[in-house]
């Protein structure tokens, strides 16, 4: 294995749960205020999965006091303290771009039923 | 004046990104830099100006002339020298390695660029082009490349096409933002010079 491979594999975390879009998770970042540390969490519908190896980042969008928010994270980075899937989402596309123009109960995505 | 550093011989290996431990992540070159080896020291008596002759990888032969140069030192391939204010400190035989750098260091890297070939003047000083269509012919010309009668000839040094690339370059101030003892790697945030494989001197800035 190259050099290059090797770096880019010691920088991937193995504490993650599988991602996908559609999926509803709960993201444990660690921000500093300050001098001060403190874990953030946010969470929201994963609209997309980007780029792969080290520099994998997920798209998250929630409503917070009805104005829409994304925000992406890195999903290696050593600021997220954890990633939880809170529910797997029925998606039929890769980026859920669609979500930005629906509102209350349409912006909703079925549950994936096991199986 | 000739930048007074002591550096290390060694091979581009590529390019990734890393994060630190503020949680950015920054583009890096990772350089391979294997042990190098005091070869030489040259003394303003004897040479008329001081540096250290470092040495690496190896090589099957060694030329008879170089056979003499090397004598008691492994068969190395690559010699470069460093110049140094003074050698004290240094003697043949000693081993530097990448532990000479530490994460922050400010360094200058030198190597031979990517060869570009014969390359038109966009390519070569970022020239506008011309109308790609409506009848222009002109669509990656170089335009007027002077006035007529007066002065009568093309100013020395006007910009044209030409050989582009594959000369030495030295990318200075850039900082290590990690070294490896156990593998040789040394990473330097940014790009530096040349080719995968291609060789880079690094030296203190």
């Amino acid at each position: 294995m190259n050099v290059i491979d090797q770096l880019d594999r010691e920088q991937l975390r193995d504490d993650l749960p599988e991602l996908a879009a559609g999926d509803t998770v709960r993201v444990a970042a660690r921000v500093v205020e300050g001098n001060r540390e403190r874990i953030q969490v946010f969470e929201g519908t994963v609209m997309r999965l980007h780029g792969g190896g080290p520099q994998r980042s997920i798209t998250v969008r929630r409503i917070a006091s009805g104005v829409g928010v994304e925000r992406t994270f890195k999903v290696n980075s050593p600021r997220i303290d954890r990633i939880e899937v809170v529910r797997h989402g029925v998606a039929r596309r890769a980026q859920l771009y669609f979500l930005r123009k629906r509102v209350g109960k349409a912006a909703s995505l079925r549950e994936r039923r096991p199986g | 004046m000739t930048p007074m550093s002591i550096g290390l011989i060694g091979r581009k290996v590529g390019m990734t990104q890393v994060f630190l431990e503020d949680g950015s992540m920054v583009p890096v070159s990772v350089v391979a830099v294997e042990p190098n080896t005091v070869t030489r020291l040259r003394t303003p008596e004897r040479d008329g100006y001081s540096a250290v002759q470092l040495g690496v990888g190896v090589r099957r032969k060694l030329t008879k002339p170089l056979e003499g140069q090397l004598q008691g030192l492994p068969k190395l391939g690559t010699l470069r020298e460093f110049r140094v204010e003074d050698v004290s400190g240094y003697e043949v035989g000693q081993i530097l390695d990448v532990e000479l750098f530490a994460p922050g260091d400010r360094i200058d890297v030198i190597g031979v660029s990517k060869g570009k070939g014969f390359s038109g003047t966009i390519k070569r000083h970022h020239f506008r082009r011309g109308p790609e269509t409506h009848g222009s012919d002109s669509h990656r010309q170089p335009g007027s490349i002077g006035p007529g009668t007066t002065p009568g000839r093309v100013y020395r040094g006007t910009r044209m096409a030409g050989h582009m690339g594959d000369e030495r370059v030295t990318i200075k101030d850039l900082r290590v933002v990690r070294t490896d003892a156990g593998r040789n790697l040394l990473l330097v945030r940014g790009a530096v010079p040349g080719a995968r494989n291609a060789l880079l001197l690094v030296r203190k800035a």
